[in-house]
């Protein structure tokens, strides 16, 4: 009933190949994008907007980057907290060195620094696969890390490898409050949430799926190999490198490298199994996921037990209920968020009469 | 079963706002503390010493000055982006919002060193943190209270070259620096190089991966290189690896000098009888002798409020450590109301006056029942550091034994240093530096 496409005709092949082909679905994504451009401002107090929904945005855009990787084009990674990582330290010196270099450029910079660390250590995946592959890319984690702290040279010689990220202006304008960071950082995650939306939809998603479902049958069929895997090395990299640079500009502020450790890189994975592998929207609804769930059991647990129980064992009991909840949903829901909200579009399109 | 699952989240949920309402003359101290994770133990002790000076103050003295104290923990499992939210978090709860933010990492508190300037809330990190932020002209808002890294290297310098027989017998000597491999461990760098270049030593600097259980290639390197000492820079499990590994490798555990974040029981007694004889620096003792922690044992554990789970660390390094975090807090406040009044909660403003004009004596020490349980804390406008003392112990095999009396720092070689590296940071970032001379 709500999701009915009858009479919705397509009668050119721009129609018929737009990003949301369902006439529900655009609206339904422009009320979102406008709630949240216009409406979470105005409504949202500081604390939401600066330590909830901006690092959610951010996580979106890192686990965006691994879900074109190793959701699209199979190649399992280790190493998105190091990508972020280039990412944020590639826009910091950029910003330092080059005077008068605009936000958003530095921030693309940032992305390509990333890009290209992301090609180097994705060489090793034109010959091994898998887990052999996910041990190469621990290595880039380990090995980034390393050298942004033993060279001095990226952390502008500060005493204890810390960069403090400058303040972010764009056309004179200085992004200060937290309203306007959160902003700025929705306007990037959209277009570019947009952009990979597109992307996986092309000649190189469908490329990077080929070779994901069959790498040796996507040879044969004429896709090159070499080329589509580092490709999509690059692109996942870029946006982890521009989700670095966001962490470190409208996020955190001041950042150290092992500040981008392996659990984040871990994080990052579990993002995108729970929100769903190969889907660009479960990439936001991962990322919701784990961030939003750990702060809501610190808040929730307390709560509930209060005095009963010592601070440590509620400590620990947030991370037993939050290991318990991830094990319980991949069981209920293997292919993860996404997939129950697909689950659920197809519910709509038959209801109220299911066969 | 829908409806009633509703019901139960929005109970939780009406709980939760119920949570922060605010109550009338109570100071709220938020504590962003962990108790999970790699260096969860640590936590607990020191979290569970604060807390218990607190709850000793409320139920012995009724508050400070009339003024009840409420806290709130907030779990941030030692990581950067869950210290941020915890400070987003806790920073408007209570009255007049967080009275101050003690984060007890490193990480965190580069994290949140912007933002504190900001939401006027003071930053406090006892012993750790930001060094340079020892200068208040450049950070009127941050307060490395009692000790910074580089003062401490130099006093275990200091302390190495007693053990040597005087400064000059350390000219050809050769110090490794064990260090855990992150901002924390870095900040004993470039003191270190300063302090080799006066006294003519050499200094040897071996990284160690966080969290640092696995030492064997470190040692090797130190069994080949010889060093006369090391100086162990670690934190969490690193410690009582790296004493363990000494053992194996045949490193005689007293030339091993320890940081403060390296001379807990938490360090030692999971290493066992071979950590006897390993000394580490501290700026408060050990012991539950003190009548300070007497008090808390008749005011707190007597009646069961007690915050530790394992009781018998009552008077152990960390936990003491975390009293000494209490008492500061305390004295902060207390200072603050003599000049604001008593009887109402303080803004975070007033509560940095008081970090800011805080002067513990050995009059006061002894008032608090805390006479060399922790050195004398002087803070002014230019110094936001205060004393720079440190106290050596050994550990016996079964508690630690003090060795020295208060170690002073060696501030004409690091104050220069701070003053130059605050100078740089206030170019970097436009702050034009307060003029002390004209405030009060």
């Amino acid at each position: 009933m709500l999701y009915r496409e009858a009479g919705q005709f397509k009668t050119t092949y721009e129609a018929d190949q737009q990003i949301f082909p369902i006439a529900q679905d655009r609206i339904g994504i422009a009320l979102l994008i406008g709630v949240f451009a216009l409406v979470v401002p105005l409504i949202a107090d500081e604390y939401w907007l600066k330590a909830i929904i901006t690092p959610v945005l951010i996580f979106s855009l890192a686990a965006i980057g691994l879900n074109i990787l190793t959701g699209y084009a199979g190649q399992l990674s280790l190493g998105s907290a190091a990508f972020m990582a280039v990412g944020a330290f590639g826009a910091y010196n950029v910003i330092l060195r080059i005077d008068g270099m605009p936000f958003i450029l530095a921030l693309i910079l940032g992305g390509v620094c990333a890009a290209i660390v992301g090609i180097l250590f994705g060489l090793p995946s034109l010959r091994i696969k898998g887990f052999y592959l996910a041990v190469a890319t621990l290595a880039a984690q380990f090995f980034i890390v390393w050298v942004l702290v033993k060279v001095e040279w990226f952390s502008n010689y500060s005493s204890s490898g810390v960069i403090t990220a400058q303040a972010i202006e764009i056309f004179g304008y200085t992004f200060e409050s937290p309203e306007s960071k959160y902003l700025l950082t929705l306007a990037i995650v959209v277009v570019m949430a947009l952009l990979a939306k597109n992307m996986v939809r092309s000649t190189t998603g469908r490329m990077w799926m080929a070779v994901r479902d069959m790498d040796v049958a996507a040879e044969v069929i004429g896709i090159r190999l070499m080329r589509t895997k580092l490709l999509a090395f690059a692109v996942s990299s870029f946006y982890c490198g521009v989700a670095g640079a966001l962490y470190a500009y409208a996020y955190i502020g001041t950042v150290e490298p092992e500040g981008f450790n392996l659990d984040l890189s871990f994080k990052i994975l579990f993002m995108i199994i729970i929100g769903g592998v190969g889907s660009i929207m479960g990439s936001f609804l991962g990322a919701a996921f784990i961030v939003l769930l750990p702060i809501f059991l610190d808040n929730f647990v307390p709560v509930v037990l209060g005095d009963l129980v010592s601070a440590s064992f509620v400590s620990n009991l947030q991370l037993i209920v939050f290991g318990g909840l991830i094990i319980f949903f991949l069981i209920v829901e293997p292919h993860g968020l996404a997939r129950l909200w697909q689950i659920g579009k197809e519910k709509l399109r038959l209801w109220p009469f299911p066969h | 079963m829908k409806l009633k699952q509703t019901v139960v989240l929005g109970a939780a949920i009406a709980g939760l706002l119920g949570s922060a309402a605010a109550y009338s003359a109570e100071q709220f101290i938020g504590l962003p503390s962990y108790r999970v994770g790699p260096y969860g133990a640590n936590g607990a002790s020191l979290y569970g010493g604060w807390i218990d000076y607190m709850q000793m103050v409320n139920d012995r003295d009724g508050g400070v000055g009339g003024v009840k104290l409420v806290w709130e923990e907030c779990e941030t499992e030692y990581n950067n982006a869950r210290g941020v939210e915890c400070y987003e978090r806790l920073k408007n709860k209570g009255e007049t919002g967080n009275s101050s933010f003690q984060p007890l990492s490193t990480g965190i508190t580069y994290s949140v060193i912007d933002k504190v300037a900001e939401d006027k809330i003071p930053l406090v990190t006892i012993g750790y943190g930001r060094t340079d932020a020892a200068d208040g002209r450049v950070f009127p808002w941050v307060f490395p209270l009692i000790t910074t890294y580089w003062s401490q290297a130099s006093a275990i310098v200091k302390y190495i070259g007693m053990k040597a027989g005087g400064m000059d017998k350390l000219k050809g000597k050769k110090i490794g620096l064990l260090y855990h491999d992150s901002a924390y461990g870095k900040e004993s760098h470039a003191i270190m190089d300063k302090l080799a270049e006066k006294h003519g030593f050499e200094v040897v600097k071996i990284a160690v991966a966080h969290p640092g259980n696995e030492q064997q290639a470190q040692w090797l390197q130190i069994r080949k290189e010889r060093p006369d000492y090391v100086i162990l820079w670690g934190w969490g499990v690193m410690n009582s690896t790296a004493i363990k590994t000494a053992a194996k490798t045949g490193y005689p555990r007293d030339k091993i000098v320890g940081v403060w974040w390296s001379g807990s029981e938490e360090d030692v007694i999971p290493a066992g009888s071979v950590a006897k004889g390993y000394t580490a620096a501290g700026f408060n003792v050990a012991g539950a002798g003190y009548p300070v922690i007497k008090d808390i044992e008749q005011h707190v554990y007597a009646k069961g409020h007690g915050n530790m789970e394992k009781k018998d660390l009552v008077g152990s390094v960390l936990y003491n450590r975390g009293v000494v975090h209490g008492i500061i807090m305390v004295e902060a406040l207390r200072t603050a109301q003599k000049k604001f009044g008593e009887g109402k909660a303080l803004t975070g403003e007033q509560v940095r006056w008081g970090f800011e004009h805080l002067d513990i004596d050995a009059a006061r020490l002894k008032a608090l029942g805390a006479s060399g349980f922790m050195p004398h804390l002087k803070v002014s406008c230019e110094d936001h550091e205060g004393s720079g003392k440190v106290k050596f112990q050994t550990w016996d095999g079964n508690q630690w034994k003090v060795v020295t009396d208060w170690v002073e720092a060696d501030r004409g070689v690091v104050r220069p240093m701070i003053e130059a590296s605050a100078a740089a940071y206030a170019k970097e970032k436009g702050i034009t530096p307060r003029d002390c001379s004209k405030e009060m």
